[in-house]
């Protein structure tokens, strides 16, 4: 795990614990595409969120909203302390991303499938203004079983997107258990594949690999880009890996100590 | 607002569609914010003439009306105007969580045509009769929702959108309507147009249903019964005032939709004059499907004609 993954995974559990619910799984395993994309490769100004000339980021998998605002936080578009509000009433930090929130936040979303549209559309507004920024999507697994998202994919594809990436956070678990238990989807970066996507496989949590996976989506001309990230849900809490109800977790005390525990474990590693 | 009459009813000089066509590429040419939408309607609405033009700014989707509220919200967000067509029940009912969340709870901006209202769907029958799309989008918080009485309003109110940052519901008749008014006429969003003063009723109507009361007035008025007339175009935010001011005057309001009863304008006008004690009913749509025919047929079937207005304003005078 990298210092900044460590941070935001760190940030992550706070803000859960102290709200003692939330939607951790899902955070968790895209933590390390956030830190790349974040760290390496958008062109962003976190003192100015709407610039214009700035890469965009699209949360379709809305629910993963903590992973996000604690990426946002220590990249330095809004206060760290604001996380701790997290779900309260007022929050600049709703449960599912908000673009009317959170600075840093460039499309609502929590209804799934519908995010990658809104990615799909900056994306060809782009290309119509003639602009070079790019658009970066996040779509979860479990997501997958929405029909709009495939109605985008063939958008991108029909429109010769390549300043558009996919992202799919593969961590193999949806709301009510395992993907192929509920609506086995088969082999996903081949079906991706087939719709004419640049489609390559990653580990998700191999910041390296995620680096030169959106170094090769850059060179790709033509199509757009689908890099499907083999991660784990809930990705670092070793007793939540692996449990088949992790998607949104409501801690008893005991879960609670022992995450904060984790976390000050994370914060002492990288003092 | 400044508005003539047309003196006789007659079928309006312009197919709707060709309207929408020719007012979008005078548009386009003056602003290359605007870009069309369109989910393989295009050969229905007759846009080719702009796609001719503007081929980079014509996004024929497909079929995946879903998808096309979504990229219209991304469009959007990178400061695009996009005009999106349908037939009405596709363009909301198809695609309402889509409208809903991706353009108006995230405060995204686009004008969203709904056309073929009502039983103007003809022989597309049940499947595409919409007798729900105002009430649908009406459910949408700030959402502004007209539905068009004929082309001059249409190229009017287009050319006025233009201007403005909002999400709107434009509901029009595809092919021909008859002509309301008098080329030139303009038309304030969010405001009734007075049609005919009458002191024994008022008719609050829109879409084909204003033409439809203007001729049940003609034959109220052969009979001694004079009715007021208002042309009620913008259903959200309806204008409370002039709703207001036409309950003191007259007896009772009557409402026409070529809509369910339940939901559309005549919805609207009870919701409007909740505290404001006045005789309301309600012609339209009786909580009914719709189905397959032509259009004088159905305005028969769904009690819709102007002979049915003059019964309804007879029985509650």
């Amino acid at each position: 795990m990298t210092e900044f993954a460590k941070r935001v995974r760190i940030e992550i559990v706070r803000m859960l614990v102290k709200r003692g619910f939330g939607h951790l799984g899902g955070s968790m395993s895209i933590v390390e595409a956030l830190s790349v994309l974040y760290n390496n490769e958008m062109s962003i100004d976190p003192s100015n969120p709407d610039w214009e000339d700035r890469d965009y980021f699209v949360l379709s998998k809305g629910h993963a909203g903590p992973a996000l605002y604690s990426t946002l936080a220590l990249k330095g578009y809004f206060n760290k302390q604001l996380l701790l509000t997290l779900n309260e009433p007022h929050t600049k930090l709703p449960s599912h991303a908000d673009r009317n929130q959170t600075p840093g936040v460039d499309m609502t979303t929590g209804s799934l499938g519908q995010g990658i549209s809104a990615a799909a559309g900056i994306a060809k507004a782009l290309k119509i203004q003639g602009k070079e920024n790019r658009v970066y999507c996040m779509v979860g697994d479990g997501e997958l079983n929405e029909g709009q998202v495939y109605e985008a994919i063939m958008f991108a594809k029909h429109h010769k997107l390549d300043n558009f990436v996919l992202m799919i956070d593969e961590n193999k678990l949806q709301l009510d258990g395992f993907t192929r238990d509920i609506c086995d989807q088969g082999d996903i970066t081949r079906k991706i594949a087939s719709f004419g996507l640049h489609t390559l496989c990653v580990n998700g949590h191999d910041e390296a690999a995620i680096k030169s996976a959106f170094d090769e989506a850059r060179a790709i001309k033509g199509v757009p880009t689908c890099i499907v990230l083999d991660t784990i849900k809930a990705k670092g809490v070793e007793f939540l890996e692996g449990d088949s109800s992790n998607h949104h977790v409501r801690m008893d005390e005991e879960q609670k100590r022992v995450l904060l525990d984790l976390a000050n474990k994370w914060e002492g590693e990288l003092a | 607002m400044s508005v003539k009459l047309k003196k006789e009813f007659k079928t309006a000089d312009k197919e709707m569609r060709l309207t929408y066509n020719d007012t979008m590429v005078k548009l386009a040419k003056a602003d290359e914010r605007v870009v069309l939408l369109e989910a393989d309607l295009m050969g229905s609405i007759k846009t080719s003439g702009f796609q001719k033009e503007f081929p980079e700014r014509t996004i024929n989707i497909g079929i995946m009306e879903q998808n096309m509220m979504g990229v219209a919200a991304g469009l959007n967000i990178r400061g695009l105007k996009p005009y999106i067509h349908s037939f009405a029940q596709f363009a909301t009912r198809r695609a309402f969580d889509q409208l809903f969340l991706s353009l108006g709870y995230s405060q995204l901006n686009a004008t969203i045509i709904g056309s073929d209202a009502g039983v103007t769907a003809s022989h597309n029958g049940g499947t595409h009769m919409p007798f729900e799309d105002l009430g649908l989008v009406r459910l949408v918080p700030n959402m502004t929702v007209m539905e068009m009485s004929d082309p001059v309003m249409f190229e009017n109110i287009l050319t006025q959108l233009n201007e403005k940052d909002m999400l709107s519901y434009v509901r029009i008749v595809r092919k021909d309507t008859l002509g309301v008014y008098e080329e030139g006429s303009t038309f304030d969003i969010g405001k009734g147009v007075v049609l005919k003063e009458g002191n024994d009723a008022t008719i609050v109507a829109s879409g084909i249903m204003v033409a439809s009361a203007l001729k049940a007035s003609e034959k109220l008025a052969e009979e001694g019964i004079n009715v007021s007339v208002i042309d009620m175009f913008t259903i959200k935010p309806i204008d409370e005032a002039l709703l207001h001011e036409y309950a003191d005057k007259t007896k009772f309001i009557l409402t026409c939709d070529n809509h369910n009863i339940i939901g559309g304008l005549g919805s609207a006008v009870l919701e409007a004059l909740e505290s404001h004690p006045v005789k309301v009913k309600r012609l339209g749509v009786k909580d009914r499907f719709g189905q397959v025919g032509p259009q004088d047929f159905l305005e028969k079937e769904y009690e819709l004609t102007p002979d049915d207005i003059v019964k309804a304003v007879k029985e509650n005078l």
